[in-house]
């Protein structure tokens, strides 16, 4: 990645000694800017615009922040990719507001900007968003956990991402939503409550802080039976809580992501659902899209569901689900 | 000065029972707002919370002890875990061995703290700054940035419990308490301990008093990154996974607790059993705002309260020392 970096500034340098504008190569280059290098959601991202890339004669660039939420190190990212010759620049904002301007300047410059998998704020700051319609991604497991709790009442617990975050309040609301609760529609960037939520945590979608919170919300109220998390690892660390305290074979666990490792967690009982998302479709149409841009000046717009399906190993009646080996042949991560 | 500083001996008392009045008072608030906070399993809950950072805290103290600091801590730490992990489940080593690979990592970057710190004279803070990336990255490329699973229950063992009267206890909640006790004997009662005070304290006065500074520093940073590998191995039982996210935020966290604890960031005055306190008064806050409903982002704005004061405090007693 560094040297990446530093091929990208010595290609600046030299073009810029030579005293000639940016040479214009007739293969069309795309950038592609992930919140991080390594996180298996984001490999798959990569895997699959290298892949449609190849097929389209494009030629790939990619790049990422450091950490979720380093703007800047996106900011970085795409005025190096842009000074190489990039067209098109395809990314999952680490921030949503804060890199707004950054995008704006690139598209003064002609520059096409796609969002993926996570909306900017405002939505249209960008010329069109691929992702996860994540409402509807909660509100499936939603519907799911109503009907395994089969008419007992329920006592819920969500594990969440952090205040103010538009996907972790999508998820969250469309849960309560699914669920057949009072929620707050898409739009809206606010949890929402409901006298069955008896605990609420946020735990940044990390393994460490969801088993903590889900031992805290045991304490709070031992008679939680419903678990919405963000994320599978949350709902790893969740899962690891109720083992400990003796509840696990009790209580109904959902989660989001589809990873390879959630849908064996699926698989072994460890979560009941989870809503699967595609980050490979999410890239190949990213990069379909930008080489079509740089041979037809054609702009995509607005909003392209890339598509959700519950993963469950036991399906319930009114839900339709995935099986684990189905989940299993379309997940992201290490098989 | 229209104020005359509080006088030592106040000032002292304050700055080593403060941090545990602290904790009292708000064990007191959460009793009385919930009827489950000072149950036995909820405080046994409390301890196994957090007996990561309370190890961590313990290796960072020694460090802030010589007037030093170490920000690669939960970084290292990280590294550690996945190096067990990864040998253990994905490469079949036997768990001794495996541990002793991750601890050895995490106790080589102590010895290159120590080494860089006193062979070039660079500053702690420049140095762990620098390991804190390496780490990082290391940790990331080793793992992929995938979660170790499937680990064998010896490398989890310190995560299992055993009943005492009726409670049951983590085994890693009770290393960390052992650990504190032998640091704090060790601070105390021998002669390396004493000079770990006198070089963050007086580094000149200890040149000159004979100690060797050099061999002491490289010393005390081995001996953290030996710490932060047993952090490491708690952590791994705790979750039951290798984890490579884990530890980004618990080196400001080790800090805090050390801080919380009146250890002082000039060096030379403080207590090991201050850092535990400190870690639990985070561990409290965190866990009775749960019980009362409240958002955890609460736990955050009192914890940055409780740092100012406790830093205030410090300033106080230095001022009353001149």
């Amino acid at each position: 990645m560094r040297a990446l970096h530093a091929l990208l500034l010595i290609a600046l340098a030299a073009s810029l000694a030579a005293g000639c504008a940016r040479e214009q190569s007739s293969q069309p280059i795309i950038g592609l800017i992930t919140k991080t290098e390594t996180n298996p959601f984001f490999v798959k991202m990569r895997e699959g615009a290298e892949a449609a890339a190849k097929a389209r004669g494009a030629r790939l660039l990619s790049g990422a922040g450091r950490n979720d939420g380093d703007n800047a190190g996106q900011v970085t990212a795409m005025e190096n990719m842009i000074a190489a010759g990039a067209r098109v620049i395809l990314i999952t904002v680490s921030d949503a507001k804060a890199i707004v301007p950054a995008i704006a300047k690139a598209r003064r410059d002609g520059i096409l900007v796609i969002a993926l998998d996570s909306p900017t704020d405002p939505v249209t700051a960008v010329d069109a968003l691929f992702a996860t319609d994540n409402y509807r991604a909660g509100t499936l497991i939603g519907q799911y956990a109503r009907a395994a709790l089969a008419g007992k009442p329920a006592r819920i617990a969500t594990l969440d991402l952090l205040p103010g975050h538009p996907v972790g309040a999508q998820r969250h609301n469309g849960f309560l939503a699914g669920f057949g609760l009072a929620a707050p529609d898409a739009g809206s960037t606010t949890l929402g409550t409901a006298q069955e939520v008896v605990c609420s945590v946020d735990t940044y979608g990390d393994q460490t802080r969801g088993q903590t919170a889900m031992e805290n919300c045991l304490q709070r109220d031992p008679g939680i039976n419903v678990v919405y998390t963000v994320n599978e690892p949350s709902a790893a660390g969740a899962h690891k809580a109720l083992v400990a305290a003796g509840r696990e074979k009790d209580v109904i666990v959902v989660s989001v992501d589809g990873g390879c490792q959630g849908v064996r967690d699926v698989g072994a009982g460890h979560i009941a659902a989870t809503a699967q998302q595609y980050p490979l479709r999410m890239a190949e149409l990213g990069v379909e899209a930008g080489v079509d841009f740089v041979k037809s000046g054609k702009k995509p717009s607005g909003y392209t569901d890339t598509g959700v399906a519950l993963v469950a190993a036991r399906p319930v009646s009114g839900v339709e689900s995935l099986g684990v080996d189905v989940g299993l042949q379309r997940c992201f991560g290490d098989r | 000065m229209l104020r005359r500083p509080l006088g030592v001996a106040p000032a002292r008392a304050l700055s080593s029972i403060g941090p545990l009045l602290a904790l009292l008072a708000a064990c007191a608030f959460f009793a009385a707002r919930s009827d489950r906070f000072l149950t036995g399993g909820n405080l046994s809950l409390v301890l196994q919370q957090v007996m990561v950072v309370g190890v961590l805290a313990i290796g960072q103290t020694l460090v802030i002890l010589t007037a030093g600091v170490d920000l690669a801590c939960g970084a290292i730490m990280a590294l550690g875990g996945i190096v067990m992990t990864t040998l253990a489940a994905r490469l079949g080593v036997p768990v001794p061995l495996a541990i002793a690979a991750g601890m050895g990592v995490t106790t080589l970057f102590g010895v290159a703290h120590g080494l860089l710190i006193t062979s070039l004279r660079l500053p702690p803070f420049i140095v762990t700054l620098g390991t804190l990336n390496i780490a990082f990255a290391l940790t990331q490329l080793h793992s992929r940035g995938q979660t170790v699973t499937g680990i064998p229950a010896a490398l989890g063992a310190l995560g299992d419990t055993f009943q005492l009267g009726g409670t049951r206890i983590v085994y890693g909640a009770v290393l960390m308490l052992v650990l504190y006790g032998v640091a704090w004997f060790g601070l105390r009662e021998t002669a390396a301990g004493r000079h770990v005070h006198a070089v963050g304290g007086a580094p000149e006065a200890a040149r000159l008093a004979g100690i060797h500074t050099r061999a002491l520093l490289i010393g005390v940073y081995a001996l953290a990154g030996l710490l932060y590998g047993v952090a490491a191995l708690l952590s791994v039982a705790r979750t039951g996974v290798g984890d490579p996210n884990a530890g980004q935020t618990d080196n400001l966290d080790a800090i805090t607790a050390v801080v919380l604890g009146g250890t002082s960031l000039f060096g030379g005055r403080g207590s090991v059993l201050g850092s535990l306190v400190g870690a639990l008064i985070v561990g409290v806050f965190r866990n009775g705002l749960t019980l009362m409903g409240v958002s955890s982002v609460y736990q955050i704005l009192v914890t940055g309260v409780l740092v100012i004061l406790a830093v205030a405090t410090d300033q106080l007693t230095r001022e009353g020392r001149r």
